[in-house]
């Protein structure tokens, strides 16, 4: 793991500066023109890799590579500009961009970049657009990730996804949106969306349903990263966003414990504590804390309640499960969601036993639509395993590998249906002995 | 250096144009690159490595005449950079040379002995 850093950083440092440059030539040459802010990175990158590859890398690659980027905005603003005075016309936001250079090398510094990459999320979440589109399109222009990698993460199709972001980016003009951080009303309900879409990216990674281990813990990443960055600024910054960061760090801290030796999943009293992230579990809390503040009480709040009496917990024996439960039951009144409340009956389960977990599984409202979900024959399986109920909790494994595509969980289930055939043989032994 | 080796220049042409390239796979192709100018000085082949500016000018004629601007049109035959490097013979200055990514993103490695002109007697 540790070798491979250094060469993530490289990895990574592309794709984060696309992100940058993407946002800041948005900024200059209008949303109707994220093609050709995403040229302009292309070339910039085209140059560095040129320019990298014979042994000596710039002092300061970010500068550098923006400088590249400035540069080939330039060319083409005075290009367009003498083409459009021609013409007789120059569009209002690249006279402004070249009424004075000053003003130009504005929308370069520090704040500017940071602010236009906040004003690419909004843009990115905005409400004519599906969430998928929205997700999509947070992923290409801010995370810099190609086309195939949105496809891989997805387990979608590349075409799918290219054809996704074409007409978003449609979409966008047709709807004339301003590249601005929204106001007043518009604020809450756009931000309302952001904290969903980044949720999903961070769950996407989180739980690795599909895609490649790397590519998955990058979504996480960098939902929390797009996070941080909203937290920074007095828009973004409200006792929601600061419950989803909490949530996500408390979730992420475990990350590296989740994973076993043989690169299987292991599950909360499998886990060795010691592996927990100390230092995400600290901050986790600091949001938490600072989440508390004014009276809006969220989905995330709970949730990263939820998580943090996970996260400080001493061991799996000293869980607190009977606050655990009360957050369910508050969670599941804002959150009426199967999965919430399959999440709640695991939560009873632990109080009350497993018969009132398969009882509450049982009256969950819309089952149909967890019914394919591997998690709700996991919780089953295991409901019934605590009961003795083998030959359920076997057909329960069954179902819930064939609903997977994650190869870790499909390890963590084949070894938890191993394990239950090997009872049952047991118990059919000794029961012919007898 | 022992009085045996030689010294090459590898010239590379092409390879750093692929469009269909995102931003993770362009710091891939920059690691594998700064990876193998790594290997190439712990095995003591590497004298020196530098790109060349994009734009350049080509004179030629009699007067001379100035036809382009830029080295050629075609950008797979565009000379990016150089290494240059010492090795015992062509041979084993080609096997280092067919461990450059270039190739991955077909682009091609010329390489070419510096001659050895004897000196004069001092």
């Amino acid at each position: 793991m540790s070798e491979k850093e250094p060469n993530q950083l490289v990895d990574n440092f592309f794709r984060l500066e696309a992100g940058r440059m993407v946002s800041t030539l948005t900024r200059i040459f209008g949303l109707d023109n994220i093609d050709l802010a995403e040229d302009v990175v292309q070339d910039a990158m085209v140059k560095a890799l040129q320019q990298w590859s014979y042994g000596s890398i710039p002092a300061n690659p970010s500068g550098w590579i923006m400088q590249v980027a400035r540069n080939r905005a330039l060319d083409i603003l005075r290009r367009q500009t003498s083409f459009q005075k021609k013409e007789g016309e120059i569009s209002r936001s690249i006279e402004t961009q070249l009424r004075s250079p000053a003003e130009f090398e504005q929308c370069f510094a520090e704040t500017e970049i940071r602010d236009d990459q906040l004003r690419m999320i909004f843009a990115c979440c905005h409400p004519s657009l599906s969430r998928e589109s929205q997700v999509a399109l947070t992923l290409k222009t801010l995370c810099g990730l190609g086309v195939a990698e949105i496809a891989r993460s997805f387990l979608t199709s590349e075409d799918a996804v290219a054809k996704r972001l074409v007409r978003a980016k449609q979409r966008l003009r047709e709807a004339r949106v301003p590249f601005e951080i929204p106001a007043g009303a518009a604020l809450a309900a756009r931000l309302d969306s952001v904290l969903q879409v980044l949720y999903l990216l961070f769950n996407e990674g989180y739980n690795a349903s599909q895609g490649q281990e790397l590519i998955r813990w990058d979504l996480s990443t960098e939902a929390i990263r797009l996070s941080e960055l909203l937290l920074e600024h007095p828009a973004g910054n409200t006792p929601a966003s600061n419950a989803l960061q909490a949530l996500m760090l408390f979730q992420a801290s475990r990350f590296t414990a989740r994973v076993g030796d043989d690169g299987g999943l292991l599950l909360l009293d499998e886990q060795d504590r010691s592996r927990w992230n100390r230092a995400m579990i600290e901050w986790g809390t600091y949001f938490l804390e600072q989440s508390a503040a004014g009276e809006e009480l969220s989905a995330f709040h709970l949730q990263a309640g939820i998580a943090a009496c996970h996260s400080l917990a001493e061991s799996y024996e000293s869980t607190d499960w009977d606050t655990i439960l009360s957050l369910y039951d508050l969670l599941i009144e804002i959150d009426p969601s199967p999965v919430a409340a399959l999440n709640r009956a695991v939560a009873l389960a632990k109080v009350q036993g497993a018969g009132a977990g398969l009882q509450a599984v049982a009256e969950i409202q819309n089952k149909k639509q967890i019914g394919s979900y591997y998690l709700l024959h996991a919780v089953l399986a295991e409901f019934n395993l605590e009961l003795g109920n083998l030959h359920r909790a076997s057909e329960h494994l069954s179902k819930a590998l064939e609903l997977t595509n994650a190869e870790s969980e499909q390890a963590f289930l084949s070894r938890k249906l191993k394990r239950c055939e090997n009872q049952i043989a047991q118990s059919g032994l000794r029961q012919r002995l007898a | 250096m022992e009085s045996d080796t030689k010294t090459f220049l590898l010239i590379l042409r092409g390879g750093s144009t692929r469009r269909d390239m995102s931003p993770t796979d362009y710091g891939r192709v920059v690691r594998k690159y700064m990876d193998w100018v790594e290997s190439l000085k712990t095995s003591g082949h590497y004298k020196a490595g530098e790109p060349l500016e994009e734009d350049g000018k080509v004179l030629s004629g009699r007067q001379p005449t100035l036809i382009t601007d830029g080295p050629f049109a075609e950008s797979k035959e565009t000379v990016g950079g150089y290494f240059m490097i010492t090795a015992r013979d062509l041979d084993e200055a080609s096997e280092v040379a067919r461990g450059c990514p270039i190739f991955e993103n077909d682009g091609t490695v010329e390489v070419r002995q510096i001659a050895i002109i004897p000196r004069p007697e001092a």
